[in-house]
């Protein structure tokens, strides 16, 4: 099952956990989807309601920046570990 | 009597507290510390006082929470309180306005965003439902945007017919509904579009801000991007009151509490010199409805003064004389207990002071 590192600015929208396991595999999508369905204030942080990655939110999947892997069509193995990391941004 | 007040600022809202009619405040550490507070309100139809606050993370988005204990405890649902449906193409980017109707209609609060939408709650604020008759409109692809984005930010229930309602958008204009939100038409004639190749459109201005008068419901004040007007008539015409102003620019204002024909703002020199006229720290008063206007100062600042005040970020209170208070991007807040006669500081060293909001209970 695909983990899903949670950043500590976001802890409190996932429970308090630090680490998430999912049933979803395949795609980063569907990873993200089950995010919304089981903790849906973490996964509207992380995406806006269109569906999209927020532009300040990286997700990372296996040490690579989803957004140069095939954004949300980025394949996800079944021990794959998902990170989400607040960009470099604000003032 | 107790006065609260609102300090939402770009890393969080502050909760100051005055039990000594206005004379000292107590401020409360930042709630949502770190968040754009872009819109607060009170509402006092309940048992206790609610404050709503719309922030906005950088990274995370938008929300709104609420909070019946003065920010002990908040509540925000898990499921966005805003939202466009799928199919939409649109997201909420952030919460400009959030204003409770009225003692009528217990529980509706509408919200004012942008992208430009209005919504209603009918739950105190948890939950919001789009107004299609506004999204839906015609001119809305027509809608632009200002420096600070496409927008609602002003909305003002009328205080006796729950289906009349008016709000301001940058750019876009003046907007009312007379069937509860189902139909909308703008209202804009005479307001000047200074940016646009026809000066008179029928909407498209860039209206900074409406105020509504204290005694007749159908009498506004619109300080727009450049020119400042009155309309008596809820809205079909408008006419000029800024004749006596040193400028015509600026972002906020905001009308007596109770008393007709009493407004404030606070001029700037021009959209392309956005500090006070003469870099000094002036509110103008006017008490016959704009005819004629007079500088208030006196505890202001009285160095070079280069902070703006932004349109949410002056509001008067209920009290007898009325509070008026205005913060700035630099981060002070201001309060005059005399209705702009004299002013104290309140806070200072703040982040940038986005709006205001006051009460008394």
């Amino acid at each position: 099952m695909p983990t899903i590192l949670v950043p500590g600015v976001l802890r409190a929208e996932a429970g308090g956990e630090s680490h998430l396991t999912v049933a979803a595999e395949g795609s980063l999508r569907a990873v993200l989807d089950e995010i919304g369905a089981r903790w849906p204030q973490l996964e509207r942080r992380v995406r806006d309601e269109k569906g999209e990655v927020r532009r300040y939110v990286n997700v990372y999947v296996d040490g690579e920046d989803a957004r140069r892997t095939g954004g949300q069509e980025t394949a996800v193995s079944a021990g794959a570990e998902i990170q989400i990391l607040p960009s470099v941004a604000g003032g | 009597m107790t006065v609260h007040l609102a300090i939402g600022t770009q890393k969080g809202l502050f909760l100051a507290t005055s039990t000594d009619d206005r004379r000292s405040w107590e401020i409360s550490p930042a709630h949502h510390a770190g968040l754009g507070i872009y819109s607060v309100a009170f509402d006092t139809r309940g048992p206790t006082v609610r404050v709503l606050a719309g922030f906005e993370s950088s990274h995370f988005g938008p929300s709104v929470a609420v909070t019946d204990d003065l920010g002990q405890s908040w509540q925000e649902p898990e499921k966005a309180p805003l939202a466009f449906s799928a199919g939409e193409e649109a997201a909420v980017e952030r919460v400009w306005q959030l204003v409770p109707a009225g003692p009528e209609q217990p529980g509706v609060v509408y919200a004012g965003t942008q992208p430009s939408a209005l919504w209603r709650s009918a739950d105190g604020g948890l939950t919001f439902e789009l107004i299609r008759g506004l999204w839906d409109h015609p001119h809305r692809p027509e809608w632009g945007a200002g420096f600070g984005g496409q927008a609602i930010h002003t909305i003002l229930p009328h205080p006796a017919d729950p289906s009349r309602l008016l709000v301001a958008m940058s750019t876009g204009g003046v907007y009312r509904t007379t069937d509860g939100g189902a139909t909308w038409a703008p209202a804009n004639r005479g307001i000047k579009a200074a940016h646009q190749p026809d000066p008179w459109p029928e909407f498209g201005q860039c209206v900074h801000k409406v105020a509504r008068d204290a005694a007749d419901p159908d009498h506004y004040y619109a300080q727009n991007h450049h020119g400042v007007y009155r309309t008596t008539d809820g809205g079909d015409s408008w006419q000029s009151i800024a004749n006596t102003l040193p400028a015509d620019f600026g972002f906020p204002i905001v009308a007596h509490p109770a008393r007709g024909g009493t407004l404030w703002n606070f001029p700037l020199v021009a959209d392309s010199q956005r500090q006070p006229v003469d870099l000094r720290c002036r509110v103008f008063r006017s008490t016959d409805a704009g005819d004629t206007w007079e500088p208030q100062q006196s505890g202001l600042p009285q160095d070079p003064y280069y902070p703006v005040v932004l349109r949410d970020a002056m509001c008067t209170d209920n009290a007898d004389p009325a509070g008026v208070y205005f913060g700035s991007r630099a981060g002070e807040v201001y309060a005059s207990r005399d209705e702009g006669e004299t002013w104290s500081t309140v806070a200072a060293h703040l982040p940038d002071v986005l709006c205001v909001r006051a009460v008394a209970v």
